[in-house]
């Protein structure tokens, strides 16, 4: 039995809250662990569905009588909606349902909003809704309604919806939240530095752009709702929709087989399934709705943009003195929701450094609200931070690696307690360096206009570690296979194979005799969202002690059918093998389960609480080799060497996708993504795919991840920590030390654009003839 | 405007399927919501990322940009076509061998795009191989395993294809 425990506590506001303490802990997999499907590379279970066109995505849900719906958005960046009339759009035939802020019902929507709110607060703001028998007669349908608004002066960036007079986004003002943090006397740092850096660093506001929109299938059946949404968080948005339509939970199904990317944007219920709900109740037939690309690129999340000033100093002998950052974010015109962005974090953790002050605020601006993006606030600081770690080791004339080594720390100072594992980064830095090369002199090319260089980034990131509560079901079928059932879900990552992994060898199965469920509210126990790279090793262990007591069921009742005492048996490779028989007398594990049906071996297991005394992270570095060609502007990234602590690796296959990926997103983030909107009008320019750049198949290097590997045992059981954010952090601040490296000029904005390279490049040339 | 049908045939995966669309209606929803084949996937429905595309005639094409009407008395393969009575295509295959998605949701137009040039090449070069997949847009970032599951799918098509076959479409 799993332990548990339950405590009345006071809550904040005064409320009784119930702290509940459960879960089992399970027998360490340790380095010389005897292993034999964890840490093999497998490929993916449902990769047949994929690759056949038959995984059904929510945007692939068929149901009998479902129509399609589409939402009509806000030209205006800021204004009041002074009219608004459907009637015509209701009178189109093939329309079958309506909503507007006329006949919406009145649901809160974001901190003081409404689900259809009068004033429009970004452009891509919703203003009606209509549910219609075919996608182009919701957009005929979308044409005919009047809306009418009354513009209001709006500040898309930081710094006019800071400046004074700046029109007030809400009643409060434009500031959504401030934090700060210190620890010894900065001041006192800097003036000891003996070299300083001292620079204002900007990030840009990047797109999600996963490739499924957000959005949902909504069907009333059986007295509730069923939505098959394309959701990191099946939980999250039960509760969230059920909330907004005063619904119980009970009576809200959601249901996520597969998901077309999320990247940390769909983490929370958004509007479009409420409405969606709601058309589904006015027409009363099933309602899709799935956001074209521009709703995705507008309205539903993005990576906050960043100025942040930064102050790092450091002594003749490479030792930090001090780092003092003010952080500026636009969250856009609604605090969202979901995982948030700490950009503070990175600076007061990676580095060891007594004297560390941050300043950080989220700032309202007319604009999509923003939402976690693959670790988000650690991508924008790592940029700013490993920028300046850079610029100080040259100033210093000391290798940028040596100095970070000279700085380094097994020590989370902000938490005053070890890493969990202190040696982690130290392991990344030995192995990243030496499969790349570090410290070896590159091959110029012939031409003097294509330079060449090499830069390095490290990163932290409070992520990976996985949390309590999550649960997971064993059940033993009679044909000797195993059901193993939680309510996560995969988000594309691999969670499907690395948790069946983790079951089957537990179990002592095969891999074939595992099938994994999740991704159903109804069917599956509960788990939290999967963000923060935190599913493998929240919902991992929780399988390990389902999985643990379901095997110690199977022998004792293999026990009762061999007539052996149980301490003689075990399961290895899904046979029950009896100590000291040879391995040709081994029993079939539907012998025994076969055996016993229609009576069936059926166990639960809960995720335990994380240790106390140790702060859990996760860490990483990358190297990049960069080409830049002065006559152009235009940066090639030549090669990238990533090496990321992620304890104990499941599934070698998964990991190395998940690190090429994240390094591909970095090299979008690092030289072309980037929202652009136009200052007069506060329209996003660049809505869609065409203009919005992605990285495509040709602007990939060579990605090599090297295989850390240490188990965490002081994580949890497995020694597996996350590594979906992680691989995402360090490129950006890699490539632009390369660039660096390259030409010899310093880059405080991303994207590292053409036309940014370019101008740098002219303006050295003008400095360099005038002074 | 609605109500103005048309009556279009498209050869789809081999079966021949009489439709009445809308002048105005792509092949890409025709597709999807005309016929159910949702593994072809609608992503930017502009052309511009490749999520769509489908064998028209053999030729690798974006389902958003063409009109079902235009596609009269034309075959159309999707991603339910490939492979036979069970056998998944070399193409697919290498896919899952390689590792070549995470979300899989560009996937079946990847697949797409390689299928169109192994049918045209058998034995094409890294840079065909990358050429055919430079229109398909992968933000999982899979790319490198795209190109591997490239060169794979070529072996694999070798093997699968039968000897004097192989070679007819090879230029030169």
């Amino acid at each position: 039995m799993s332990m548990w425990r339950v405590e009345r506590e006071e809550g904040e506001d005064g409320e009784a809250k119930l702290a509940v303490a459960e879960g089992t802990s399970s027998a360490p997999w340790g380095a010389g662990a005897d292993l034999r499907i964890v840490g093999t590379p497998r490929t993916r279970l449902e990769g047949v569905e994929k690759v056949t066109g038959s995984a059904r995505y929510a945007y692939d849900v068929r149901l009998p009588g479902q129509l399609h719906a589409g939402i009509l958005r806000s030209p205006h960046p800021h204004a009041r909606l002074t009219r608004v009339d459907t009637s015509a759009a209701a009178a189109l035939p093939g329309v079958h349902a309506v909503i507007s802020l006329t006949d919406a019902p009145d649901i809160d929507w974001y901190d003081e909003s409404k689900l259809f709110d009068p004033t429009l607060r970004f452009a891509g703001d919703e203003v009606a809704a209509v549910a219609a028998e075919s996608e182009d007669i919701v957009a005929d349908a979308l044409r005919l309604v009047v809306a009418e608004y009354e513009p209001l002066p709006f500040a898309i960036d930081i710094e006019s919806a800071l400046a004074a007079g700046a029109p007030s986004i809400h009643p409060g003002g434009n500031i959504e939240s401030e934090k700060t943090y210190e620890r010894g006397d900065v001041e006192a740092g800097l003036s000891a530095a003996e070299v300083t850096f001292d620079h204002i660093l900007t990030t840009p506001t990047a797109i999600h752009h996963s490739l499924e929109p957000h959005g949902c299938t909504a069907v009333w059946e059986g007295g509730g709702l069923t939505v098959w949404e394309s959701t990191q968080s099946i939980f999250d948005v039960r509760q969230q929709v059920a909330e907004k339509l005063g619904l119980d939970e009970s009576q809200v199904r959601v249901i996520k087989q597969h998901m077309g990317g999320g990247f940390g944007s769909k983490q929370i219920a958004w509007k479009q399934t409420v409405i969606a709900a709601l058309l589904a109740k006015r027409a009363g037939r099933p309602v899709q709705l799935m956001l074209d690309r521009e709703g995705e690129s507008l309205a539903v999340g993005n990576r906050n943009p960043t100025r942040q000033r930064l102050r790092v100093g450091a002594t003749r002998d490479g030792t930090l003195t001090a780092i003092d950052v003010t952080i500026h974010q636009a969250i856009g015109a609604h605090s969202a929701g979901g995982e948030g962005s700490n950009t503070a974090g990175l600076y007061q953790t990676l580095y060891r450094c007594p004297n560390v002050r941050t300043s950080q605020t989220g700032v309202y601006t007319n604009t999509g609200p923003a939402v976690a993006f693959r670790a988000p606030g650690y991508v924008e600081a790592d940029f700013a931070l490993e920028t300046a770690i850079d610029d100080l080791a040259r100033q210093l004339g000391m290798d940028p690696l040596a100095f970070r080594l000279k700085n380094y720390t097994g020590d989370d100072q902000a938490e005053d307690k070890p890493f969990s594992q202190p040696e982690g980064l130290r392991a990344c830095y030995e192995k990243g360096a030496e499969a790349f090369g570090w410290g070896q002199t590159i091959q110029q090319p012939p031409a003097p206009h294509r330079r060449r260089g090499v830069g390095i980034a490290a990163h932290h990131w409070v992520g990976g570690a996985g949390d309590p509560p999550g649960y997971a079901w064993v059940k033993l079928n009679p044909d000797g296979r195993a059901d193993v059932i939680t309510g996560t879900q995969d988000i594309g990552t691999g969670t499907r194979t690395g948790l069946a992994m983790v079951a089957a060898e537990e179990l002592g199965f095969t891999l074939d005799q595992v099938t994994l469920h999740l991704g159903d509210t109804a069917l599956g126990p509960y788990a939290p969202v999967s963000s923060g790279s935190a599913t493998l090793a929240t919902i991992g262990p929780a399988i390990r002690v389902a999985a643990a007591e379901a095997k110690a069921e199977l022998l004792t009742a293999a026990a009762a059918l061999l007539e052996e005492p149980v301490e003689r048996l075990s399961v290895r490779d899904g046979l029950i093998r009896v100590a000291g028989e040879p391995e040709d007398r081994a029993t079939p594990v539907a012998a025994v389960t076969g055996s016993m049906s229609p009576h069936m071996i059926q166990t639960q297991g809960a995720r335990g609480a994380n240790a106390e005394d140790v702060s859990i992270q996760t860490f990483g570095m990358q190297c990049a080799e960069v080409e830049v060609d002065t006559r152009t502007g235009e940066i090639t990234v030549r090669r990238v060497v990533a090496a990321h602590d992620c304890g104990r690796i499941i599934n070698p296959t998964a990991v190395d996708s998940q690190v090429i990926g994240g390094v591909t997103q970095g090299i979008g983030f690092a030289l072309t993504e980037e929202r652009v909107i136009d200052a007069k009008t506060g329209i996003v320019l660049n809505a869609n795919l065409e203009e919005y750049k992605l990285p495509t198949v040709s602007d990939i290097p060579a990605i090599e991840n090297v295989h850390v590997g240490i188990p965490d045992l002081r994580a949890n059981a497995m020694g597996s920590k996350g590594i979906g954010e992680p691989p995402h952090i360090p490129t950006a601040p890699a490539i632009a030390n390369a660039v660096f490296d390259a030409i010899g000029i310093r880059f405080y904005d991303l994207p590292l654009t053409r036309s940014r390279v370019l101008d740098a490049l002219a303006a050295r040339e003008h400095g360099g003839e005038t002074g | 405007m609605a109500g103005l049908g048309q009556n279009v045939q498209l050869t789809i995966n081999g079966t021949p399927h009489d439709l009445v669309v809308e002048p105005r209606r792509t092949l890409l929803d025709a597709l999807r919501d005309d016929l159910a084949l949702t593994g072809t996937k609608k992503v930017c429905d502009m052309g511009n990322c490749g999520a769509c595309t489908v064998l028209v005639d053999g030729r690798a094409m974006y389902s958003c940009l063409l009109l079902a009407v235009d596609c009269d008395e034309m075959s159309v393969t999707t991603i339910e076509g490939l492979g036979r009575e069970g056998e998944l295509d070399p193409v697919q295959r290498a896919f899952i061998e390689a590792d070549a998605f995470q979300c899989g949701f560009c996937t079946p137009g990847q697949i797409m795009s390689l299928r169109g040039l192994l049918d045209a090449d058998s034995a094409p070069d890294d840079d065909q191989i990358e050429r055919a997949v430079t229109g398909n847009l992968c933000r999982c970032g899979a790319y490198l395993h795209i190109i591997d599951a490239g060169r794979r799918a070529v072996a694999l098509n070798r093997e699968a294809t039968p000897e004097g076959v192989r070679d007819v479409h090879v230029a030169g």
